[in-house]
């Protein structure tokens, strides 16, 4: 395509050599297409990394397992997350069991937190649900992050670094699962707030909080592909109580918290509309068209101009006039 | 040369009061900025600073209701979804003049670029408002980058196409400032700055629909399209041609003393032209929009609460603009393609509130309740408005752009 807008423009002055005006008219013409060409490959330098791979994610990472059916919601996981990561003391105490009148989520205050759903089944005895960052394969908010904020790690938690952030909040705007929590109260300081996965802990060779101080061990830590396998098995020693499913396997590219349990998981509140894929996924067709508009846009309306110029020329053969007037208006 | 630099200095200060109180001495400029209408920016002004100064010193809490859930609120819905389409009046009106050769809308160029300008201009100090840490808003472009984001493309984007549109709008301010060589290096630009415009503009335009790409559970399936950035790009044509329409309705009825014959004389001719593009972009993007419906198969959708929604945007909001668009094209009646204007503007403001807030998190519990700002944030929203137009109008007072400068002709050329 350029080099057609450059053949238009030597052609041109090329008829017109008699033509003094003629020949400096293309010839700046044919500059400013090199010069827009010039800041297109100026502009295409940011974008050129998006080329991505299929990624199968580090072969040993943690996750843990959730058995919501053998959850009591005790919250004793709060109480420890709480303790472990010197959170503020909660507005309520972790034995109350008032804080299951409504449905909460996780806040810059309390990384995880456990909610209160009837059973479908079996209406005397309600089912338990904690929730907390699900540390994806291919985690969303990283994925979203432009400033590069959030990486995962090869121990397979998904960290956030606060000195990077500068607040834009996309990553809670990608989480399908409502994870990250913001700290909108600060001023100087705000910043987002997750679970951790008790990254620290775990690289010393420790467990994270929450599981070691689940009564009912109902919170499993281990190796991903490891606790795939135990889901199956608890699955397949009770079928009765428990649905044969397992979420997080594959959801948005699979999570690092996987969940067992005896009731649809639509029914306790997770989604059930996420794609298998990664979600990064999603965009990834947008970000591949980038380049093409960086390299072609340029050539097609650098074409357009040439085009419309030369229908100016031509019609300048007929009516020499017209021509020379717009170019003195022009000095 | 020392004599001359002395002079200079001299009168540099008197210059300066000229150019600044419009050649008026200061009690008469005082006296003329008497008008009901400065009145009540005064007001709005005297309650938002204070609002302002409280976000910024005692965090956004304090006067947003973002939450957790609800991450971006009515300062990026209205300020950086609606504000971005409506300030594609730049790389719009310059394509048509520069790269198309459509020169008799050149009265209408400097006003559309301005517009575009001033428009990011102001998502920029949208943005910084919402931003949790907004000192670092560089960081994008030489800390840290994050090539995977789509906001990382917004960011780099609008960052290069506000200088782009500075400079394309520079000629008019060194006409203002009488700097005679620069002015001529800027004209040098301007294809080279029409092209990176459009190339910019195209993708940030798409790109902001391509935000919400990362969202499938999050947007109701009906706006959750994978054509999603095709929608925004294609509404952004129209929207810049509604919104050239739009400002230049304004201009001439209130700054008309700042308008040239030529401006004025050529309005509805230019207006009905403008509106016949507009009828065409607007007729495409509505046939698009029912493509989507039908590329993911949600026709049942249409018959749920949230259906009848979408199709008041696409039906009233869509189609009744593009239905007046082509009535006052054929009628040749500039009046009602500006009402046309003014009505598909308002369509282009209901879709971006509808994907950036009103159809996101729509499966949440009291969804809907929990849209509504809190009094505070809307004034916040009003007090910038505010400083746009008041900003907008104090460059239309002094800068030629309604009017040309007789001693530089033709604009851009």
């Amino acid at each position: 395509m350029g080099k057609e807008t450059k053949k238009a423009g030597v052609k041109t002055s090329r008829e017109k050599k008699g033509d003094g005006a003629g020949v400096k008219w293309s010839r700046r013409d044919f500059l400013k297409t090199v010069t827009a060409a010039g800041g297109s490959a100026l502009v295409a330098t940011p974008s050129k990394a998006i080329a991505y791979k299929k990624l199968e994610g580090w072969p040993n990472r943690l996750g843990m397992l959730t058995d919501l059916a053998q959850c009591v919601g005790c919250r004793s996981c709060e109480r420890a997350c709480n303790e472990a990561n010197s959170l503020p003391a909660p507005s309520v105490p972790f034995d109350a069991k008032s804080v299951f009148a409504e449905k909460r989520r996780p806040t810059a205050s309390a990384y995880t937190v456990v909610n209160r759903y009837e059973n479908p089944k079996d209406g005397g005895e309600p089912i338990y649900r904690k929730v907390q960052c699900n540390h994806c394969n291919e985690p969303a908010c990283a994925s979203a992050c432009p400033v590069r904020a959030y990486r995962k790690t090869p121990e397979g938690a998904v960290l956030y670094n606060a000195d990077l952030c500068f607040g834009c909040r996309y990553c809670m705007i990608a989480c399908p699962f409502y994870a990250p929590a913001y700290d909108y109260e600060s001023a100087f300081e705000p910043r987002v707030v997750k679970c951790t996965m008790c990254y620290e802990r775990v690289t010393k060779g420790g467990v994270p909080a929450c599981a070691k101080a689940c009564p009912m061990e109902a919170i499993t830590f281990g190796k991903r592909k490891d606790l795939v396998k135990l889901a199956r098995a608890k699955i397949a020693r009770d079928p009765d109580r428990y649905l044969d499913q397992i979420y997080g396997e594959h959801t948005a590219g699979g999570t690092g918290w996987l969940y067992i349990a005896g009731a649809p998981f639509g029914k306790l509140d997770f989604p059930t509309n996420l794609p298998d894929s990664p979600l990064v996924e999603q965009t990834k067709g947008f970000l591949s068209s980038v380049p093409l508009v960086l390299i072609l846009w340029p050539a097609v309306l650098g074409l357009c101009y040439s085009a419309m110029n030369r229908k100016g020329e031509m019609h300048a053969d007929d009516d020499g006039e017209t021509r020379t007037k717009g170019k003195e208006d022009e000095k | 040369m020392k004599e001359d630099s002395v002079v200079k200095t001299e009168t540099f200060p008197a210059r300066f009061m000229d150019k600044l109180f419009m050649g008026m001495p200061l009690t008469d400029y005082m006296r003329n900025l008497m008008t009901p209408f400065n009145a009540f920016a005064m007001f709005v002004l005297c309650v938002g600073v204070p609002l302002l100064v409280v976000r910024f010193t005692s965090g956004l809490a304090t006067v947003t209701h973002a939450s957790n859930e609800y991450p971006w609120g009515i300062l990026l819905g209205w300020g950086l979804f609606a504000g971005v389409p409506l300030s594609a009046t730049g790389y719009v009106m310059a394509t048509a003049v520069y790269v198309f050769g459509y020169t008799e809308y050149h009265p209408l160029v400097r006003l559309g670029v301005l517009t575009g300008f001033m428009g990011y201009l102001f998502a920029v100090i949208y943005l910084l408002t919402d931003l949790g840490r907004p000192w670092r808003i560089y960081y994008p472009m030489a800390v840290s980058y994050g090539p995977t984001s789509v906001l990382f493309l917004v960011a780099w984007h609008v960052a290069l196409y506000l200088t782009v549109q500075l400079l394309e709008f520079s000629p008019a301010i060194l006409e203002w400032l009488h700097s005679k060589r620069v002015r001529k290096w800027a004209i040098m630009i301007t294809l080279a700055m029409t092209i990176a415009g459009v190339m910019l503009s195209t993708l940030h335009q798409s790109a902001l629909g391509a935000l919400f790409l990362l969202a499938p559970g999050k947007l109701h399936p009906l706006w959750y399209s994978s054509f999603i950035p095709v929608f925004f790009f294609i509404s952004s044509i129209y929207a810049g041609c509604a919104m050239v329409i739009a400002v230049s309705t304004i201009g001439a009825r209130f700054l008309r003393e700042r308008a040239d014959e030529q401006f004025l004389g050529s309005l509805d001719r230019l207006t009905i032209g403008l509106g016949k593009c507009a009828c065409v972009v607007i007729f495409v993007y509505f046939t698009l929009k029912i493509i989507g419906v039908a590329h993911d198969n949600n026709w049942d959708l249409l018959g749920t609460p949230y259906g009848y929604w979408f199709l008041v945007e696409t039906c009233i909001f869509v189609l009744i603009p593009g239905i007046l668009y082509t009535m006052g094209v054929k009628k040749k009646s500039a009046a009602i393609v500006r009402f046309a204007s003014f009505f598909a503007i308002a369509g282009i403001v209901l879709n971006r509130l509808n994907v950036s807030m009103i159809a996101f998190n729509w499966n949440l519990p009291g969804h809907l309740h929990s849209l509504i700002p809190p009094w505070k944030e809307g004034f916040l929203v009003l007090t910038i408005i505010t400083f746009h137009i008041l900003l907008f109008r104090w460059i239309l007072n002094r800068m030629p752009v309604l009017r040309e400068d007789p001693r530089y002709g033709l604009h851009g050329e």
